[in-house]
């Protein structure tokens, strides 16, 4: 089980069923995000009266968001390619790289977030809204979730170097990483562009 | 928040349990300071991560459930036994059956079937634990905090009272202000991140820390059932989440997902409900039929007929689960082709369901039936869930279900359901695992005691329940005039419902004294088991198995008895991993409870500085690179000379 | 353990006679009306094919617990091993679908069936009523003859009604057994529902989906009346009973228990429920609960139904609604 052609965050068995742990808690948040989604579409044309998608969502600043996060989950793979490498500092830098990424993305969406405040959309405007900030906001604090977790691993990293156990924890965060990506192309194309064509 | 708002006053029967509730609590700490057992309770249960103590406390946590929602269960019968009872008010009622409901599905059945399942798995697989028994650990302490927290309800600031269902409009705000059914979106929520938890640990537990060579068509049928059940837990409970999710923003921040105003749709909530309730049931429902295939196989001593075919139908019953919820509510006002494909899809699971009832009875034809108190209970379990299925087909068929819709008949049917389905398996495995356990069984008379009050007093609570059904009662009603002549069947249901109380004390009394006066000298196998349970020590050691065994077939252990190939060599042992205790499980699990009690009340910024104390347990756990220790050889060749004898 | 079974024995001796009495007086197989009878029709299908495979079951099940149970004499007996059985497998596999099959013909049938106005009814123009469930009282619209009854329904017999179905709060269920079986009310939705009394008479109706404290008292009778004195009831109620003004409306939306009344007009000049804006006349307030604390506003229910009924024979008796439920 320990050849050298398998990778370091795979040697052992523990490691092996963590990671398999994490798929399957994967395929639950799958689940979550669907219920979601699903639930969104129900209420996406209950406005009550309240601003619908098209008149409040600003394009510009969604496809701002989504070239800095499909950036960061480029970067964590980057930082995955320099672990297997063994490469610490490379991995440190571009791991650091991805957060800085990640922060943007969130402060780019509490921006934005506070912007349909201002137009009088808050969560408790209408079903429609309601909907909305709880995807968005599920999907926001998950991100919040990874930065916090990831920062904690670099820690980890930076101290007791690339081991099997370091690694397969920092494997781990980032297919929750990449993870979050996917959903967040989900959420543009069937929240914000179908939002816009109305 | 005044204090007599925050305590529940003013009912007679409620100050009584606060009384109680205080004295045992003082009670209770008073004689563990006594016993000077605060370190043993610590260091043995409460940081414990070894998956048979984890199922011990699932089971008592279960036990205890049991006495308080049959209590409950006992209250309703008293206040319909006669027409119109003042014994207890409507809002009382309407408490008393809400807290019933959830408490038997979820703090009851869950915590008994996955305490069962966390005995027993591992150990017929032949594994040394869980696959991660940290989060083992975690996911009972929230499930514990969780119906901990619903609990207190019923004292402290008021129960929930819009059903186990909860079905919005009424579930909102606007209809039941009082923080009730706060309890219910926040207590459920946490227990459910602990059950979601086991359900990934089981999954990954059963594909990856088999024994070498059980394949998977060589897997004792109930790891079959608890592997399905457990895949059914992952794509199910984040259903349950997410509404839960928005009732609590709806209560507690007044958005509208599910409100009457301003776009909410309450439909939305039973659609979410019954997207994860339905297949809820068969999580509960399939681990039992799993135990009642190891009893019914064991006390024929017969292999199982059909395993083939009952391990696809399980997996038949778990697909079509995901697909019948719109059966909960036909009366919605479908289309007629929507409630004729659901009626479709409910009617289909009978054909899986029986093939297994067929399976059973053929594993014990041509076999020979010992009437142990486990096999009494699979027994009976035959002829009422079939009552159980018969009335489900009937309330399949759309059409019809416009006269059963909540009346009594639909209560009598998921009880016959329900009741057969799981409290009879978990009486049965608990019969037969306890020795596993504890390394004595449970007496047998006093069993039979236990076993004929409660079945007898199951059929005479239940059976009534179809007739009122058909004459016009609805559920829920907590009174009803003489006029409508239900008054004798439900008279007769309610000295039924003492008489199965009866037996649950006979249950009780039997636990009581098998502890006490029970012999110990059982052995590892005392029923002359098909499986890898049985293969080691009774009660088992904490690392499982010396040796991890290896299986060439199905019921290997069965045949490794016939061949005396049972034992183990010296020159095999070798040191054993084992995971070390870990205070991080119950300091998360007493976080998320301080963290929910307030959002329960709505005290925001209490709310938020106490979460800080579940980012503390979080961080920790993150830094932990706690390793585990070894069993050292000689430890391990002591332990098992105790009753094997003389290694060779 | 001689007397436990002795005593279940005795048991059983006195339940079944108790079950027989019971059953062929039971609301669901005493249908009065076409949709109910069909719905019953299907109901003792279904019962027939259950009690079958009841039997085959439980007869089965004791044969082989009786045959194969342990003996003492027998401790070294050691069974066959069996693998199963393709050809019996098959078997059971294959008579469930077959029953499937049995069972979803009739079911589809009636689904579709009573969706729809009754056979032999298809000439009549239905008469329409808007139901609105409230807590915890029935409120019915005749929108063409203009007049609003409460807790009771009059229908002229052997003639389709179809109600249209809406709640101003909280989700009901509205169940006729004797005439239709039932359907959900709520709020910012309309279900219908087709109903016909075969013959004058009085019928049980009731919310089966809880809504509160309330919801225990949430019965209404139905009132099937020749032609004729149906049209003299709305005559006499046209002439005799009060309008109904916003106000009283709104009062009458409160979370009460109250009895029968009457109305010229309607509410559905000012609201229909099904297309929203119940949320003004909701207070949550009303809704607080106080432990041991008094039914909701039961002051109320006794004063107001004398005076604002309408005399007509029927209702006299207007104190217990479930004089609907005859045969008792």
């Amino acid at each position: 089980m320990t050849q050298a052609n398998t990778p370091l965050e795979y040697r052992s068995h523990q490691s092996q069923m963590n990671i398999l742990g994490f798929w399957i808690f994967l395929g639950a948040e799958i689940v979550l995000f669907s219920t979601l989604f699903a639930s969104y579409f129900v209420l996406e044309h209950n406005t009550a009266g309240g601003p619908a998608g098209q008149d409040i969502f600003i394009l510009k600043d969604v496809l701002i968001e989504t070239f800095l996060l499909l950036t960061s989950s480029f970067t964590a793979g980057l930082a995955i390619h320099f672990m297997r490498n063994n490469a610490k500092n490379d991995m440190i830098v571009w791991t650091i790289v991805t957060l800085l990424l990640g922060a943007g993305f969130l402060y780019m969406e509490i921006n934005e977030f506070i912007h349909y405040v201002h137009e009088g959309a808050t969560i408790q405007t209408s079903g429609f809204t309601a909907a909305f900030f709880t995807l968005l906001g599920t999907h926001g604090a998950h991100v919040t979730f990874g930065i916090i977790w990831i920062s904690l691993l670099l820690f980890q990293i930076a101290k007791r170097g690339i081991t099997e156990k370091t690694s397969s924890k920092f494997f781990i965060a980032s297919l929750y990483w990449h993870f979050l990506d996917v959903v967040w192309i989900f959420i543009f194309t069937f929240v914000y562009l179908k939002g816009m064509v109305g | 928040m005044s204090l007599d708002e925050f305590f529940v006053t003013g009912d007679p029967l409620i100050l009584g349990s606060q009384i109680a509730i205080g004295l045992t609590m003082v009670g209770l700490v008073a004689l563990i300071t006594y016993l000077k057992r605060w370190k043993w309770l610590w260091r043995e249960w409460f940081t414990t991560v070894d998956h048979k103590k984890i199922g011990i406390m699932y089971i008592l946590a279960g036990v205890l459930m049991f006495f308080r929602g049959g209590v409950d269960g006992l209250l309703m019968k008293a206040q319909t036994s006669r027409p119109e009872l003042g014994f207890l008010d409507a809002q009382h009622y309407d408490e008393i059956f809400t807290t019933h409901g959830v408490i038997m599905i979820l703090f009851m059945a869950m915590p008994l079937l996955i305490g069962i399942m966390n005995v027993v798995v591992p150990l017929q697989i032949g594994a040394r634990d869980v696959a991660f028994p940290k989060l083992n650990a975690l996911s009972f302490w929230l499930f514990f905090v969780g119906a901990m927290l619903f609990n207190i309800s019923f004292v402290i600031g008021g129960s929930p009272d819009a059903g186990w269902t909860s079905y919005f409009p009424l579930a909102g705000k606007e209809f039941t202000p009082g923080v009730g059914n706060n309890y219910y979106a926040i207590a459920l929520q946490i227990a459910g991140i602990g059950t979601l938890a086991t359900g990934i640990n089981f999954v990954v537990t059963i594909i990856k820390m088999r024994a070498p060579g059980m394949s998977w068509m060589k897997m004792p049928i109930f790891t079959w059932t608890s592997f399905v059940t457990s895949i059914l837990i992952v794509a199910a409970f984040p259903i349950f989440t997410v509404a839960l999710a928005f009732m609590s923003l709806d209560r507690l921040f007044g958005t509208h997902f599910f409100t009457v105003a301003a776009g909410g749709d309450p439909m939305l909530w039973l659609n979410l409900f019954w997207l994860w309730g339905h297949p809820e049931v068969y999580i509960v429902v399939l681990p039992a039929f799993g135990m009642f295939s190891e009893v019914i196989a064991t006390f024929s001593r017969k292999n199982l007929f059909g395993y083939k075919s009952m391990v696809y139908a399980v997996a038949g019953i778990a697909f079509l689960s995901m697909l019948v919820w719109v059966h909960h509510f036909y009366t919605m006002g479908n289309s007629a082709a929507v409630n004729s494909i659901f009626s479709l899809t409910t009617i289909m699971i009978a054909i899986p369901t029986g093939v297994k009832i067929f399976n059973w009875l053929f594993t014990m034809r041509k076999g020979r039936i010992e009437f142990s108190n486990a096999m009494l209970w699979s027994l009976a379990f035959i002829p009422c869930f079939t009552i159980g299925g018969v009335t489900g087909v009937m309330l399949a068929m759309a059409a019809a279900d416009y006269q059963y819709h909540n009346t009594m008949f639909l209560v009598a049917h998921f009880h016959y359901v329900l009741i057969p389905g799981v409290v009879f398996a978990v009486f049965a495995g608990l019969y037969y695992w306890w020795p596993k356990m504890f390394g004595f069984k449970l007496n047998e008379k006093i069993g039979k005691w236990h076993f004929w009050l409660f079945v007898i007093g199951f059929n005479m609570t239940f059976m009534p329940m179809f007739f009122v059904g058909l004459d016009g009662m609805s559920r829920r009603m907590y009174t009803y005039s003489e006029s409508t002549g239900w008054a004798p069947w439900l008279g007769f249901s309610a000295v039924g419902s003492v008489v199965m109380a009866a037996g649950f004390a006979a249950l009780c009394y039997n636990i009581y004294w098998s502890f006490r006066y029970a012999s110990r000298d059982v052995g590892s196998d005392p029923w002359n088991g098909r499986t890898l349970e049985w293969a080691t020590a009774s009660p088992a050691p904490h690392y499982n198995f010396a040796v991890v065994p290896e299986v060439d077939r199905i019921d290997d252990f069965w045949y490794k008895k016939k061949e005396g190939k049972t034992g183990i060599k010296k020159s095999d042992l070798k040191p054993v991993h084992m995971p070390s205790n870990s205070w991080t499980p119950i300091f998360l699990g007493v976080a998320f409870g301080i963290v929910g009690f307030f959002l329960v009340f709505e005290w925001f910024t209490l709310a938020v500085i106490s979460s800080i104390l579940i980012v503390i347990g979080l961080v920790a756990n993150s830094f932990d690179y706690d390793d585990g220790y070894h069993i050292p050889v000689d430890e391990l060749e002591e332990e098992e000379r105790e009753w094997r004898g003389e290694l060779k | 353990m001689k007397a436990l079974k002795r005593g279940m024995l005795l048991l059983t001796m006195l339940a079944i006679p108790l079950f027989l009495a019971g059953c062929d007086r039971l609301i669901v197989f005493d249908p009065k009306g076409p949709i109910a009878r069909s719905l019953t029709d299907l109901i003792v299908y279904s019962i027939i094919f259950m009690l079958v495979i009841v039997v085959v079951i439980f007869v089965l099940f004791g044969y082989i617990v009786w045959k194969y149970r342990a003996r003492k004499d027998d401790g070294d007996f050691e069974p066959k091993e069996e693998k199963g059985n393709h050809t019996l497998e098959i078997i059971w596999f294959a008579i469930p679908i077959v029953i499937v099959i049995a069972l979803m013909i009739p079911t589809t049938k009636t689904i579709y069936e009573v969706e729809d106005v009754p056979q032999g009814y298809e000439e009549e123009e239905p008469l329409v009523i808007h139901v609105t469930s409230a807590d915890w009282k029935w409120i019915f619209s005749y929108p063409d003859q203009d007049i609003e009854t409460v807790n009771y329904v009059n229908i002229p017999a052997d003639h389709p009604v179809q109600f249209k179905m809406t709640s101003a709060g909280t989700m009901q269920s509205f169940w006729v057994p004797e005439l239709a079986g039932q359907k959900y009310t709520m709020a910012n939705m309309q279900t219908k529902l087709y109903m016909v009394a075969d013959n004058p008479g009085s019928y049980y109706g009731r919310n089966t989906n809880f809504n509160g404290r309330g919801y225990a008292h949430m019965d209404f009778e139905v009132q099937a009346l020749e032609r004729d004195d149906f049209n003299e009831w709305v005559q006499e109620v046209k002439d005799t009973a009060n309008q109904l003004t916003e106000d009283e409306y709104a009062e009458l939306l409160k979370p009460t228990i109250i009895g029968r009344k009457t109305y010229n007009q309607t509410h559905l000049q000012w609201i229909d429920h099904a297309h929203g804006g119940s949320e003004k006349y909701l207070n949550p307030e009303l809704y607080e609960i106080h432990h041991g604390g008094e039914e909701p506003a039961a002051d109320e229910q006794t004063e107001n139904t004398e005076q604002e009924q309408v005399e007509t024979e029927e209702n006299a008796s207007e104190s217990s609604s479930h004089e609907g439920h005859s045969h008792h």
